[in-house]
């Protein structure tokens, strides 16, 4: 589903942020990508739509490379979902018009259909009565439910997610990851950058750690967590779970 | 020193009419000078290549120069380039819209700047194009943030319409100072107009301010 090969990518002229990352993501697999702040875990799921582009290498998503010259990337973005950290819900529209939005701009959907689907969706992340609140009356872990929502309505065949509970109070945390096993167990394809790793153990594939922009391991999770083969990991794991 | 301000009563009919010629003036120019400032701060931000220097250039050449002046050439210059005669009303319009667009434009560019990358990444995200992404969650945020100064700016080019007796437009100011001379009630016609642009100006900068707090507030 998701292929990445030999990506490299630099910000400037020195600094290289990803160093020859290869990946592979099949059709309903869970990778969580972990490793310490700054290694380039946002840059490389942000590679994965395109929005960061890279200078070597290629991506290749349901057999499309994004580097090729005759991809529509607005178009291959619109099937790729994606939850940020800080949530990015549009302020100025209410949470139906969030979900809404992409349906309609992009999808082409009728209005009857886009509210039908909003509609469902808010039900399924358990938010139907906030369903005409701006995002600013929400709380942050309605808001991320509310951001998953929106990536959903474009019914997208894989879903990103850039540490989608690290600015979310401790206490809120089990609403927004509830909701994210329940679509792993769906089958649904996710890349998801997390130190939760409660949240890896239970429903992660594999587990990707990076390094220096660099992909230090990729194990399965039983593995990864059982015996991590790099010192890097083992000394990463050993201060989250920790700490 | 009698005063005697019947005269203004007497010449409502010609005050009227200056004054609306003064606020037509003011809102085409907010509306033109908006659109083409939007334009040019849209060119400089996507860095269009050529286009987003000469974007530069324009805003940077209309800053460096006197209003009256841009009044004056243009009052000449439109005549000549459209090759036949035009209305002074016209003229100045487009004086008006050049340079006031000059001044919108590093309005709204600060406007858009101030709205989150992650907002641009989120829009672009779920499949909208980056001119779908601008129009549709960008810019409504931009012109938020920014409406008191795009406000403020408008009161300026309120008073700054009364330059156009330069052109021999009759706008309220000269409206009223005809009927001044004419009736020799200078100091009553000059006390109204003064009244006049001031309760106007005042009354609209306390109206920005609470909306300054309102949005602070928010
Ligand atoms: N636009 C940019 N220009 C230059 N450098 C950047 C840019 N974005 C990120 N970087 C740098 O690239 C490196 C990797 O950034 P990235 O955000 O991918 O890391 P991360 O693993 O997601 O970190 P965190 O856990 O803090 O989110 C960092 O050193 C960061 O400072
Ligand atoms: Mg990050």
């Amino acid at each position: 589903m998701i292929e990445m090969m030999a990506v490299n990518k630099w910000y400037g002229k020195d600094f290289q942020v990803l160093k020859d990352c290869s990946l592979k993501v099949a059709k309903g697999e869970v990778i969580v990508v972990c490793g310490p702040s700054g290694s380039g875990k946002s840059t490389l799921i942000k590679t994965v739509n395109g929005l960061e582009p890279i200078n070597s290498g290629d991506i290749v998503v349901d057999g499309v490379s994004i580097t090729a010259k005759s991809t529509n990337l607005d178009k291959m973005r619109s099937r790729i979902g994606m939850v940020f950290q800080n949530f990015e819900l549009f302020p100025h529209m209410n949470v139906t018009d969030n979900i809404e939005i992409g349906q309609i701009k992009v999808l082409g959907r009728s209005d009857e259909e886009a509210s039908e689907k909003a509609a469902a969706l808010l039900k399924r992340v358990d938010l139907s009565e906030h369903a005409l609140k701006f995002p600013s009356q929400l709380s942050g872990g309605q808001q991320q439910r509310v951001a998953i929502a929106r990536g959903l309505a474009m019914e997208p065949m894989a879903m990103l997610f850039d540490e989608p509970t690290s600015a979310l109070d401790p206490e809120m945390i089990n609403e927004v990851l509830d909701v994210m096993v329940s679509l792993a167990g769906e089958g649904m394809t996710m890349m998801v950058v997390t130190h939760e790793m409660g949240f890896a153990r239970k429903v992660a594939d594999r587990v990707v750690f990076m390094d220096y922009g660099e992909i230090v391991e990729d194990a399965k999770s039983d593995d990864f967590f059982g015996s991590p083969r790099s010192a890097r990991a083992q000394d990463f794991l050993s201060k989250i779970l920790n700490h | 020193m009698d005063l005697d301000f019947s005269v203004i009563p007497a010449n409502s009919e010609l005050l009227v009419e200056g004054m609306k010629m003064t606020f037509l003036l003011t809102a085409l120019a907010i509306v033109g000078g908006m659109i083409l400032g939007t334009f040019l701060a849209l060119l400089r931000i996507a860095k269009v290549p050529v286009l987003a220097q000469i974007a530069a250039a324009y805003v940077n050449f209309f800053r460096s120069l006197p209003l009256i002046l841009v009044i004056f050439w243009l009052f000449f210059l439109v005549p000549l380039i459209m090759g036949r005669p035009v209305g002074a009303f016209s003229s100045v319009l487009v004086a008006f819209i050049l340079f006031e667009a000059a001044y919108y434009s590093e309005i709204i560019r600060a406007g858009i700047n101030s709205v989150s990358t992650g907002q641009l990444a989120a829009a672009r995200a779920i499949g909208m194009t980056y001119w779908q992404s601008m129009t549709n969650v960008v810019l409504p945020q931009a012109f938020r943030a920014m409406t008191p100064i795009l406000l403020t700016q408008a009161i300026i080019l309120f008073q700054d319409t009364s330059l156009v007796y330069v052109v021999g437009l009759r706008d309220f100011l000269v409206s009223a100072e005809i009927v001044a001379n004419r009736d020799q009630r200078l100091v009553e016609m000059f006390l109204f107009v003064a009244v006049v642009y001031f309760v106007l100006c005042f009354t609209a900068s306390l109206g920005v301010k609470q909306l300054q707090r309102k949005f602070a507030n928010d």
